[in-house]
């Protein structure tokens, strides 16, 4: 609860440190204030929680676990920000602002325990991620991305309402322990309007997620968006989707899982071919990771199709897998964009030879993403194919140790591109912060990938 | 009050779910097939305004305040996202001089 009430006040706290020119302030404050955040979160560790304010918001485990991985992602991304806003306005302590009003609606999105809560924490990231992805005022590819964040994002939010209507309309609440009475009292003859809900809820949170066949936006916003946000969209925001999507339909729908599971099945394989093949011919690195970030959504899928006590453990390790990872590669672009100007794959040629520790950074990154043992991303992938063929998906695991395979190339490339093309460049400076997250960031892959028994075993 | 409440109960439930999909789906056609954004917009806002519809009659059939509420939140929040919005197009008006969105096409759409 604690977490909440100060990542909500935070922002308003470094509102007035930028009116009153503390802008050397803003990025200690903002640091101090998450691991606060987080103290306060972790201490709330089975503390057998009980849905508090009229069973509107639970503090479980699950909730702790998730707040904790999107506040670890967003501090990392926030050491990226050192002297990246001020190259965009001299206004910075907005950008920090509304950074931390959209994690406030992610920790509401992770710890809803009714609809109504479900609907405002995902209003409340979406907005704020509107204007990130805009910032660049003049920028006309940011000025896009934010334009069809915006109407795609308005527009999925339809759905995912009209659902909530319907669900309400059918069981009379909006509690999820009221909504899954309901299902459980009436298994044989609850109203089709029910179901009807149930499918435009899943339209409307793959939406938000970025799911094939919904994915549309996901590139274009991704690509214009300023590639700080484009980390944080692609972590945080997922992350905090999926934990909404498991913890509605752990929480609801898990007793009428026949209807929904072919649905969902269908979703996941679609996702997995076309964010793979997809990726396979982009010239663009920003673009490629767009794309990947699709398929590992397909990958986190398993989770819901394979519903089961051990889900929220799985999207968890991998979920923070893919943040991990996805940060370093992140910070690794903004660095070399900085350098060249351009995010295209050429523009990593030779960069083995200048910066070693980039590349390997880099290296360990892509390793994760493609899911090579030894990292944290093989984890990942590991725990939500044995979820998936305890639930006997048998083809559903073939076809995605398939995609797996496919993402290697393209992965590869980058890999490639840094050791063995050559080009003429010269050595690009690291920041002592950029030094920090790729370096601390690369040991948390690898030590995950080693040891993962320290974090597969919280929820 | 209460006359207003025998009034509504005494048109069909189902009368409401598809006057509400109607307007539902029209909102969601004009988000596909029109081409300027404010008119892409209106009909966002036509989809959740039908949503609303909705949930004030399964509010008052159910007699429970809940729904209604809700409908305040989705308003609040609608509200919200206009301001935003509208902010965006506002700005892309500034580079451009249009809000056909057949110039957003710099991205692959």
């Amino acid at each position: 609860m604690s977490t909440l009430i100060i990542i909500s006040i935070l922002p308003i706290i470094l509102l007035y440190i930028g009116l009153y020119k503390g802008q050397k302030a803003l990025l200690p404050v903002t640091i101090i204030g998450l691991l606060v955040a987080l103290g306060f979160g972790i201490s709330q560790w089975n503390n057998n929680a009980q849905p508090i304010y009229h069973g509107m918001m639970l503090f479980d485990n699950f909730s702790v676990v998730f707040s904790s991985v999107t506040i670890i992602s967003t501090i990392l991304i926030v050491f990226l920000s050192k002297d990246y806003f001020e190259k965009i306005s001299s206004h910075i302590a907005e950008y920090y602002a509304i950074i931390l009003f959209s994690l406030a609606g992610i920790i509401v999105m992770v710890s809803f325990y009714n609809l109504t809560m479900l609907f405002i924490g995902i209003e409340i990231m979406s907005v704020s991620l509107y204007i990130l992805a805009g910032i660049k005022k003049s920028d006309f590819a940011s000025n896009e991305a934010a334009l069809k964040y915006f109407l795609m994002g308005a527009f999925s939010t339809g759905f995912l309402l009209f659902g909530i209507t319907l669900i309400y309309g059918a069981s009379g609440s909006f509690n999820l322990e009221a909504i899954r009475n309901f299902v459980v009292e009436h298994p044989h003859n609850i109203d089709p309007m029910f179901y009807t809900g149930v499918l435009l809820i899943i339209v409307g949170l793959c939406f938000k997620v970025g799911a094939a066949p919904f994915h549309f936006w996901t590139p274009d916003v991704y690509e214009g968006s300023p590639t700080l946000i484009t980390a944080f969209m692609s972590t945080v925001v997922k992350t905090a989707g999926f934990a909404a999507f498991l913890r509605l339909f752990t929480a609801c729908f898990a007793p009428i899982s026949d209807f929904w599971v072919p649905v969902l099945l269908v979703i996941t394989v679609i996702t997995l071919f076309i964010g793979n093949i997809t990726a396979l011919y982009q010239q663009s690195f920003k673009r490629m990771l767009a794309f990947s970030s699709i398929s590992h959504a397909g990958y986190l899928l398993f989770a819901v199709v394979a519903l089961g006590a051990s889900s929220a453990n799985s999207v968890f390790v991998y979920a923070t897998a893919y943040s991990i990872a996805s940060i370093i590669a992140f910070g690794a672009l903004i660095l070399v964009q900085q350098q060249s100007g351009s995010d295209n794959f050429e523009s990593f040629n030779g960069l083995s030879k200048k910066n070693p520790f980039l590349a390997l950074v880099l290296t360990i990154a892509m390793l994760s993403l493609a899911g090579i043992p030894l990292t944290a991303g093989f984890i990942g992938k590991f725990f939500m194919f044995t979820g998936a063929l305890n639930k006997y998906q048998v083809v559903l695991v073939i076809l995605a140790v398939i995609n797996a395979i496919i993402s290697i190339f393209y992965y590869f490339r980058v890999i490639i591109a840094m050791y063995f093309n050559d080009a003429d460049r010269a050595e690009l400076v690291i920041p002592v912060y950029y030094k920090f997250v790729l370096g601390l960031s690369a040991i948390a892959t690898i030590l995950i990938g080693i040891y993962p028994g320290f974090i597969s075993g919280l929820i | 009050m209460e006359t207003l409440t025998h009034n509504i109960q005494a048109i069909p439930l189902n009368h409401y779910i598809l006057l509400s999909s109607i307007i539902f789906s029209i909102g969601v056609i004009g988000v596909l097939i029109r081409r300027n954004a404010i008119v892409i917009f209106m009909s966002v806002e036509l989809m959740l305004n039908s949503v609303n519809l909705l949930l004030a009659a399964f509010s008052v059939y159910r007699g429970d305040a809940t729904g209604q509420v809700f409908v305040f939140f989705i308003m609040a929040l609608a509200a919200a996202e206009v301001a935003v919005g509208l902010a965006i197009i506002v700005m892309i008006y500034r580079n451009t001089n249009s809000i056909d969105i057949n110039v957003l096409n710099r991205l692959k759409w």
